[in-house]
């Protein structure tokens, strides 16, 4: 299906300079236009010629959404920021180092170089069957090939799986929803900021989409406030290849300490599910607890309620527990 | 434009998956198109109706002041099988729309009590009920081809009163049998591709181009559903049809309604059959 041809089919290239005036194409084109930001993933899509936008509006020459900036309370990232320049950033090493540790690993120096924040939260899952184009539920038709008796479902959800099996793949989207982050969206009604967990949405809810945005709709920037500045963080990803690879199984979490004693903590984790997942059950059951390998254990066990396999990822169920277990208890300890 | 989104599966096979989903407003358009055209010709060209004299003349004495129509059974049937119908199809049709919600299960819970519903309706109907009542017959034939000339200024008898059910009612419980088992059934096995608490999860219960074509009879089946229902809830809200309305929800009809429209040959209603309330003098002797 899919036929790698290297040449983009032709479509119609729009480069505004400004917010307003990619706000502007962008409720002109509607559903026709396509949003290119580092274009990682456009271009797959575009190449491989399964998406075939008749408008291509291409923020590159947007300066208002690159760059970090200091608010009265905490930062703003542009969403064209990249993700080399959010792994360096020195706010954001140092009180937010979660961030920075996801996005460093975010496949390889060449990529993050030329991927950014806001494409990163924002891009379409890998399920191979969806990418090959091939017309699954996610694509508008009426099956999931990925969830079938023998379907190639290693990568696949083991949460909150509703007819689409694929999974988000943002390294960075975890972090954000564990620094409490909130995603500023321009549409065509004005400005709108939801939390970071909101932005993305199961099958349940969109089965072709991975987050909310709508035709007509643009991220322009991600806002962390200053409450989890500096307290103690964990990211973790596991994945195939560790020089480059989507992850298999990712978590981050920021947790305040009162004494040696969880005092309160936000814990994600990505690639379990259509989208991130903030466990706040094992947040609930964790406060007021130590941060070590019982309490990890437990917060394992309990991450992993309702998880149901498919044919060829079973072993994401331990992978997931133990991820959990580390992000609270700590890796020697959890070890 | 084309009534079906095709794609091409990874056998290369050109298959259909499911209908357009414009169709959804093309029925919506439908229903409302009926409404005005229906509404604007009873307000300002129809004639009033005229029927047969009763043969024999009825005694309104002998027919009880509350005429009986619905079973309270029937009646229960009735809005449990609305309330289903009017949750499948939102929940079927809002999130085509723009209204995003977590569908699957509450539309495969709802079919669920529709299919239940609906096979103890035809049980029920078959044995407790008069079967042939919803069915037309050779005078409801006859008289409407008598209506049919006389709209047509052609000169015809006067039709009969109706039976039980008006030809109206008859021919809509015949469309949406038509709609409501092809939904059912398309339904009942498109649960094989969702988790449900009945069967197995089966995709491949058929090959690709007969699930496209279950997707599309299902869709088809929807569609035609929203604008029936929009036509039955017209109906049921026109003043000239209120008694029939306040009947599915009280169970009876007055005998002034009964004898006005209804042919009591063809319904027979004795005094022993009085729905409750029947009894007060006045109404006897009126």
């Amino acid at each position: 299906m899919a036929v790698i041809r290297d040449v983009m089919p032709a479509f119609e290239l729009l480069q505004p300079n400004s917010i307003a005036e990619a706000q502007n194409l962008l409720q002109q084109n509607g559903s026709d236009a396509w949003v290119l930001a580092g274009g990682l993933d456009s271009f797959d899509w575009l190449k491989d010629r399964i998406k075939r936008p008749k408008t291509v509006i291409d923020l590159s020459g947007v300066e208002e959404l690159r760059g970090i900036r200091t608010t009265s309370d905490g930062i703003e990232i542009g969403a064209m920021t990249t993700l080399t320049e959010v792994a360096q950033d020195p706010t954001i090493r140092g009180k937010y180092s979660v961030l920075a540790e996801a996005a460093e690993l975010v496949a390889s120096p060449q990529i993050r170089n030329q991927g950014t924040i806001g494409g990163n939260v924002s891009q379409d899952t890998r399920c191979w069957y969806y990418r090959a184009g091939w017309p699954c539920y996610r694509a508008g038709g009426n099956i999931c090939y990925a969830d079938t008796p023998d379907g190639r479902n290693r990568e696949h959800a083991i949460l909150n799986a509703e007819r689409c099996v694929a999974v988000n793949p943002s390294d960075t989207a975890p972090a954000l929803i564990a620094l409490d982050s909130k995603f500023v969206i321009s549409t065509s009604k004005g400005q709108r900021v939801v939390d970071a967990e909101d932005y993305f949405v199961g099958p349940d809810i969109d089965i072709t989409r991975l987050h909310i945005l709508q035709p007509g709709d643009l991220l322009t920037a991600i806002r962390i406030p200053t409450t989890w500045a500096n307290q103690q963080f964990y990211f973790e990803k596991v994945r195939d290849r560790n020089v480059w690879d989507f992850p298999l199984l990712n978590v981050a979490s920021a947790m305040t300490l009162s004494g040696a004693r969880i005092q309160q903590i936000r814990i994600a984790v990505n690639a379990a599910a259509a989208r991130p997942l903030r466990l706040k059950n094992v947040e609930r059951a964790v406060r007021g607890m130590p941060p070590n390998a019982a309490t990890g254990e437990m917060a394992g066990k309990l991450a992993v309620e309702g998880a149901v396999p498919l044919q060829f990822n079973a072993y994401k169920i331990p992978l997931m527990r133990n991820l959990v277990k580390r992000a609270i208890g700590g890796v020697e300890q959890a070890a | 434009m084309s009534f079906l989104q095709w794609a091409i599966n990874p056998w290369g096979l050109r298959v259909p998956i499911h209908i357009a989903w414009f169709l959804i407003w093309v029925a919506v358009i439908a229903g409302v198109g009926f409404f005005i055209v229906h509404a604007t010709y009873v307000r300002y060209f129809a004639k009033p109706r005229q029927f047969a004299p009763d043969t024999p003349p009825i005694v309104p004495s002998e027919i009880p002041a509350r005429v009986p129509r619905h079973s309270q059974v029937a009646r229960a049937f009735h809005w449990v099988m609305a309330a289903s119908m009017l949750t499948l199809l939102c929940t079927a049709f809002l999130p085509k729309v723009g209204v995003q919600f977590n569908w699957v299960t509450y539309h495969w819970i709802a079919g669920t009590v529709l299919t239940i519903s609906i096979l103890f309706h035809i049980f029920h109907a078959s044995f407790w009920l008069d079967f042939w009542s919803i069915w037309p017959d050779r005078i409801d034939m006859t008289d409407a081809y008598y209506r049919v000339l006389r709209f047509i200024g052609r000169p015809a008898p006067a039709p009969r009163k109706f039976a039980k059910y008006p030809l109206e009612n008859k021919l809509y419980h015949g469309a949406i049998i038509v709609a409501g088992l092809c939904a059912i059934a398309t339904g009942v096995v498109m649960m094989f591709r969702v988790h449900t608490i009945f069967f197995p999860r089966n995709p491949y219960l058929f090959g690709d181009m007969t699930w496209g074509t279950i997707y599309v009879l299902h869709g088809l089946a929807g569609v035609g559903l929203i604008a029936l229902v929009m036509v039955h809830i017209y109906f049921g809200i026109r003043p000239e049809k209120r008694p029939i309305t306040k009947s599915m929800i009280y169970g009876w009809m007055s005998r002034e309604f009964y004898l006005e429209e209804h042919d009591p040959t063809r319904w027979v209603v004795s005094p022993s059959d009085a729905a409750p309330g029947s009894s007060d003098r006045s109404a006897r002797t009126e």
